[in-house]
């Protein structure tokens, strides 16, 4: 069951995307788009103490300024208790996005909200939002993971005990939890090494830029019932922090799905939303809530800043004999940073005997950090793979190579226990050797590398639904939203099942009212798991279809096959009959039965890992400490690409990311803990002209586990990139840069203690 | 029996730090109330916030998959992505 020997008619095809032309001519409704009449300005007032108790909230000056119609609080909300919340990335608490949502007892970080107000005008909502007199006793605040771990420093959360460790500590500490995985005995595989190395790393946190910001409209009828319409990774999981921050039964909302504008996994949990339903249901009237560009800086994101030790020993052959991480991650102000799956991640393309990674979740005066595209796994592996490439180095070893000789394969143990199933890696790094790219001539000041990637890629719940119109056409209803393409590949995927031109397909996505529960589209599992329902809803409708036609033949429903779109006999021994097609069964419907409708509801199991390996040239300007990205290749296994168009994009998408992450990006806070770059003009995001066109090799080696041997891509090429780019400049220039981002400054610091 | 492993977090909360176990068990729900009663208070950690990954193959929500009488069991924190 994977598609290995099919012939495809529709798999594989780079067909129209189906929301293209809505997109391209402005057409297409995001969050911000929605207006109803009646409707109120929504504004929220934020902290700008890094951390600080709220003594007092007086609104009375606000509600009495004509045009206010409610103003709220912490106090406004249930304070409700603590309850594991799986959003995406590791497990948090609800009451700790209740807390984020709305401060409570305390601002925790420079842009943490503490009001919100519903107005008549967006004038009259910023003149509330002056009148709201907070009194805030300041607090002594700390930002960096390592001043965060020490004794005697401020505590962010004042009971927070750290979780993982035995005996429990009686005293709180910013340290939310340490994981520990491990095979083997690391400290006999040093003693086997000729060769170790180890190197102390630090990044930055960065945001996932996302183009769109945050938006909802939320609208209140008399029975109790909510409407929302905005946009998010998963609007099933919208209705679930909403109805659980705010008390409400899960039926009282209905959540409808705007086209997203970018998530990246920032749009996995919930800022906006609970705020524009309770003051919709206090007003009556609709609520319309859209943050600025500074506001999404301040308050949604980031991804977590680190640092992180790694050591890796080798035999001088270069067999790694042992590697160790050690991993600090910031998760702003409540625990949850992705420290868990940088363990996980780290070493994973590596058959390893001997590995111990070890990660502390700490919480600093910063924003909650959210899911970036593989959360937690490039930080680990700009670590992992930087080392790999010195230890290569030292063992005059071509960093390819050694790669090579300690590849995972199939049966290889991960660092975190399982055995790896068929798996994609070995072919990457034999793609990677045999592009032109990888033997290309560089140029002074040019240096190329190489780093690899992995993400373990997930399944879940799904679900879809397949009409059959009574012209033959077909409406595929599907309820994760759409971020990375996915309506052309389900469209594929149904029109391969049901054997029909592809023009005849409709996706369309569903709202919590009309499909059947779906998780978030995060953790690359859409084409995966959602098209397993769909593969699943279009067989339901083929198996209808051959049950029609068997009542049209007045034969037993086994006599009829499916084939290229049509009904057949099975045999000659069935009787005479010429083919009906799908619309001719379609247009017979309402005599044999009635509509024809096929669905499924599915927990998807058996998500293929992902394993990529990327190739980066740069080139330094010494004098100005500038790098530019000459030429970039990235090669992935995607098990078998549905819409290779798009699976193209998730690659150059993911590269372009890591790129910026490696080069410039960066959060920048004052002493004072506010802010300073909270705008695209002063946080350097790579555009266009930054970068060259990402070539891209697609490595299909089938998931097993998928009809069509699907395997997840928009996470893992995003992996790679930090020290595919930090190996680069190692070779151009003869300096480790173990600090991101390398921008210019970094660079000529850099070059100036080399000299 | 199948081999069972624990994380590290739940080993020392729970089983004196031995993360390797042999468990009889014929299914992810029989190998939780195993565990559960050889180490009481583990049962609920486990159908809490644990995946489950058995030969290999990983179950967020882990609950009838079938156990081999030779298979290898990992718990693993339930995690997902971005």
């Amino acid at each position: 069951m994977d598609g290995q020997g099919q012939d495809f008619k529709w798999i594989g095809k780079r067909t129209v995307r189906p929301d293209g032309v809505d997109k391209v001519t402005g057409r297409a409704n995001f969050g911000a788009d929605f207006s109803l009449p009646g409707m109120l300005v929504g504004k929220v007032l934020r902290s700008t103490h890094p951390h600080a108790r709220i003594l007092s909230i007086d609104t009375e000056k606000a509600h009495a300024l004509p045009g206010v119609k409610a103003v709220i609080t912490a106090a406004d909300l249930p304070d409700i208790p603590s309850e594991e919340a799986h959003f995406g990335e590791d497990p948090t608490d609800f009451r700790h996005v209740s807390h984020n949502v709305m401060a409570r007892d305390k601002a925790l970080y420079d842009g943490h909200v503490v009001a919100a107000v519903a107005a008549t005008s967006e004038s009259i909502a910023d003149e509330a939002l002056g009148l709201i007199e907070v009194n805030y006793e300041v607090l002594p605040h700390v930002l960096d993971v390592e001043e965060a771990m020490k004794p005697g420093a401020p505590l962010v959360l004042e009971d927070l005990i750290t979780g993982g460790v035995t005996p429990t500590p009686k005293d709180p500490s910013n340290i939310a939890k340490r994981v520990q995985f491990d095979l083997g005995d690391t400290e006999a595989g040093f003693k086997k090494a000729n060769m170790v190395v180890e190197r102390r790393f630090t990044t930055k946190p960065v945001h996932q830029g996302y183009i769109e910001p945050h938006a909802v409209v939320a609208s209140t009828s008399e029975d109790g019932h909510t409407l929302v319409w905005c946009s998010s990774q998963g609007h099933f999981m919208i209705r679930a922090a909403c109805a659980k921050l705010l008390g409400l039964d899960v039926s009282q909302l209905r959540v409808m799905p705007a086209e997203i504008g970018g998530g990246f996994g920032g749009k996995i949990t919930v800022y906006l939303e609970p705020l524009a339903v309770l003051l919709s249901r206090k007003t009556g009237r609709p609520v319309k809530m859209v943050m600025t560009r500074e506001e999404v800086f301040r308050g949604t994101g980031p991804t977590s800043g680190t640092v992180m030790t790694v050591k890796i020993g080798a035999t001088k052959k270069g067999q790694i004999t042992a590697a160790e991480a050690t991993l600090a991650y910031q998760a702003g102000a409540f625990p949850g940073s992705p420290v868990g799956l940088g363990c996980m991640t780290a070493f994973a393309p590596y058959d390893l005997e001997n590995v111990k990674t070890v990660g502390f979740d700490v919480v600093v005066n910063r924003p909650k950090a959210t899911a970036y595209r593989a959360p937690g796994a490039p930080l680990a592996a700009f670590a992992a793979e930087s080392v790999l490439d010195e230890l290569a180095k030292a063992l005059d070893i071509e960093p390819l190579e050694l790669r090579e000789k300690n590849a995972a394969k199939e049966g290889t143990k991960a660092p975190y226990g399982p055995r790896f199933g068929p798996i994609g890696y070995v072919e990457t790094l034999q793609a990677v050797r045999d592009h032109p790219h990888y033997s290309a001539p560089l140029g002074p000041n040019q240096g190329r590398g190489i780093a690899s990637g992995f993400w373990m890629n997930f399944g879940g719940q799904s679900s879809a639904v397949v009409n059959v119109n009574e012209d033959g056409t077909v409406v595929v209803t599907l309820g994760h939203p759409d971020i990375g393409g996915s309506r052309a590949s389900m469209a594929l995927m149904a029109a391969e099942v049901l054997g029909i031109d592809i023009a005849k397909v409709r996706p369309i996505i569903g709202d919590t009212h009309t499909i059947g529960f779906s998780d978030i589209t995060g953790g690359s599992k859409v084409t995966f798991a959602s098209g397993m329902a769909v593969v699943e809803a279009a067989g339901d409708v083929v198996a209808q279809l051959r049950e029609r036609t068997a009542m049209i033949w007045e034969v037993e429903a086994e006599g009829v096959v499916w084939e290229d779109g049509h009904a057949l006999p099975a045999s000659t021994n069935v009787g005479e009959f010429e083919p009906l097609s799908l619309a001719q069964i379609a247009a017979m419907a309402a005599k044999i039965g009635g509509p024809i409708s096929g669905r499924a509801s599915i927990n998807a199991k058996g998500a293929g890992p992902g394993f990529g390996t990327h190739i980066c040239d740069v080139e330094v300007d010494r004098e100005t400490g500038r790098v530019v990205v000459l030429r970039y290749t990235a090669v992935q296994d995607a098990g078998r690409a549905i819409h290779p168009a798009y699976v193209e994009g998730q690659l150059q998408g993911g590269a372009a990311q890591g790129i910026g992450w490696a080069l410039n990006e960066e959060y920048v806070y004052g002493d004072d803990g506010r802010l300073q770059n909270p705008g695209f003009l002063d946080y350097r995001m790579p555009v266009a002209s930054d970068l060259p066109m990402i070539d891209t090799v697609i490595v299909e080696v089938p998931n097993p586990n998928h009809p069509f041997g699907v395997r997840g891509v928009g996470e893992v090429p995003i992996v790679p990139p930090l020290a595919a780019v930090a190996n680069a400049v190692e070779n151009a220039i003869g300096v480790r840069m173990a600090d991101l981002p390398m921008s210019p400054p970094h660079i000529l610091a850099a070059l100036e203690d080399k000299a | 029996m199948a081999q069972v492993v624990l994380t590290n977090e739940l080993a020392n909360q729970f089983a004196g730090g031995e993360t390797k176990l042999e468990v009889p068990a014929e299914n992810v729900r029989q190998l939780i109330r195993a565990l559960e009663e050889r180490y009481p208070g583990m049962g609920p950690e486990l159908e809490a916030g644990m995946a489950v990954a058995i030969d290999g193959e990983i179950f967020a929500d882990p609950f009838l998959e079938p156990i081999g009488p030779d298979s290898e069991v990992y718990f693993l924190p339930r995690i997902g992505g971005g």
